[in-house]
């Protein structure tokens, strides 16, 4: 759905759901994972229902993911990083995760 | 919703059994007890801007440490403990909704040995009043405590716990008993703060900004504002308003199963963290180092909270009588008005239901059960 405007910026490898996921330099994650064209990055606590990035400025917190670890983080605030882990979060947050 | 103002039927020529003075969870579990026992019941209440304990207390159903001063204060919580699981089920068979009443036990954690110690003098003081009734509260070591609490932290050096304590959704519980009031036809009167009442010609008179309300008795659970109001019927009671502060984490899947005095996992997966207490009476604003200060406790006790993220942050005032115990009053001199007044009003909504509300329809308060909880205590403690 969505397509990059320019591929000038040089290429980072993060892994998404252990499998991995081409981005650019300077892209958060929530733009990665747009990118790559994944339908959604969390169910919510409630219901279930999947949710995707949407406001992409930090405030609507539906891009909530785990990151290296940590649950419940926003993805839109984060740039990618070379290996970086991004599990798609289930529900509620683990505490402690 | 209801709407604001004067609710249909409640024309000045309407006459009811009892007027309930507070629309908080002491005054609709009270009017609701009305309900069930035939009366016609008006609810009087102030807006949404009241300051509200209702919606920003901590929903414990809470037995351990209640009654140190006033044995019978520990008896009257327990009978409250006993019946709330009826109470819960009543209220589900008439609205249809759950307010996730449990009660697994509770703990009360130490993190030092000081703390450990105090707690356990509090206990013995406790159970060495004459007449207490024994609540089975025990003295854990750390051990003990994380075989039931497996993610407390290295400095819970033990703590204290008692199997009667609970918790409950009680904004929920609020929202249920609003609506078993509306199913039952009582009238609920919002926007209608009492400024006077008198009595004339055996009944009494309510004077609000929409007019005279017109009673055969009184029940006055206005929380603080009972100070203003019992003594317009005769009554007294002392209060002395605190103000304590919540922090609320985002949820979480269920790591704690059961509520602890400061830190409880609600059914929904949030966190609550709170038990501070303040002099101040401004319900708005927050004291931040009180909030970190909790939060920083909370992760002494339970360190998976480290890095969980806080949603909301709030400061309520408690309802407080000057000594801390409930105050249940008849008046001689305006006979059928009552006083309905305590902290906890969650833990006795189901006394405040089943049984003081019986006794203020048939017109006379049981002294066998409430006699200890007169304010006419505070007058003996000022002659001694």
């Amino acid at each position: 759905m969505f397509k990059r405007l320019a591929e000038s910026s040089p290429a980072v490898g993060i892994i998404v759901d252990g499998k991995p996921v081409s981005a650019r330099t300077g892209d958060t994650v929530a733009a990665a994972l747009l990118a790559a064209g994944i339908g959604h990055c969390r169910t919510t606590p409630v219901t279930g229902a999947p949710r995707a990035p949407f406001c992409l400025m930090g405030v609507c917190f539906d891009c909530l993911v785990t990151i290296d670890g940590v649950g419940s983080r926003q993805g839109c605030l984060i740039p990618v990083r070379e290996g970086m882990k991004v599990e798609t979060q289930l529900g509620r947050r683990e505490a402690g995760r | 919703m209801v709407a604001e103002g004067r609710a249909a039927g409640a024309g000045t020529g309407d006459e009811f059994d009892v007027a309930v003075v507070g629309g908080g969870l002491v005054g609709v579990a009270t009017a609701w007890g009305l309900a069930r026992e035939g009366c016609r019941v008006v609810v009087l209440d102030e807006g949404d801007r009241a300051v509200r304990a209702s919606r920003g207390n901590f929903a414990l159903v809470w037995v351990q440490s209640k009654g140190l001063g006033l044995a019978p204060y520990a008896g009257w919580t327990i009978r409250s403990s006993n019946a709330w699981q009826g109470f819960s089920d009543l209220l589900k068979q008439e609205t249809g909704l759950d307010v996730s009443f449990q009660r697994p036990g509770g703990f009360h954690l130490c993190l030092s040995e000081k703390e450990l110690e105090a707690r356990a003098t509090v206990l013995k003081r406790l159970h060495n009043q004459p007449g207490i009734v024994d609540y089975k509260t025990e003295i854990l070591t750390h051990d003990q405590v994380k075989a039931m609490l497996p993610d407390i932290g290295p400095e819970v050096v033990g703590g204290s716990f008692c199997p009667l304590d609970g918790h409950v959704n009680s904004l929920r519980l609020f929202r249920t008993l609003h609506t078993a009031l509306n199913a039952r036809g009582v009238t609920y009167l919002p926007s209608h703060r009492v400024d006077n009442i008198t009595k004339d010609g055996g009944e009494f008179r309510l004077t609000t900004p929409h007019g005279e309300i017109r009673a055969a008795k009184v029940a006055l659970a206005a929380g603080n504002a009972n100070m203003r109001l019992a003594p317009m019927v005769g009554l007294e009671a002392p209060m002395r308003p605190e103000r304590g502060q919540i922090v609320v984490t985002e949820r979480l899947r269920p790591f704690l199963n059961h509520p602890v005095v400061t830190l409880r996992q609600t059914d929904e997966g949030t966190v609550m963290i709170g038990d501070s207490k303040e002099e101040s009476v401004d319900p708005s604003g927050l004291t931040i180092g009180v909030s970190a200060t909790e939060a920083e406790r909370a992760v002494r006790q339970f360190p998976l909270l480290a890095n969980v993220n806080v949603v909301r942050t709030w400061s309520a005032i408690r309802v407080m009588t000057q000594d801390g115990f409930p105050i249940y009053d008849e008046s001689k001199t305006h006979p059928g008005a009552f006083t309905v007044c305590c902290h906890s009003g969650v833990t006795l909504a189901a006394n405040h239901a089943l049984t003081i509300a019986p006794m203020i329809a048939r017109g006379a308060l049981d002294a066998s059960l409430v006699a200890p909880f007169s304010a006419r205590r505070f007058h003996v403690q000022a002659a001694g």
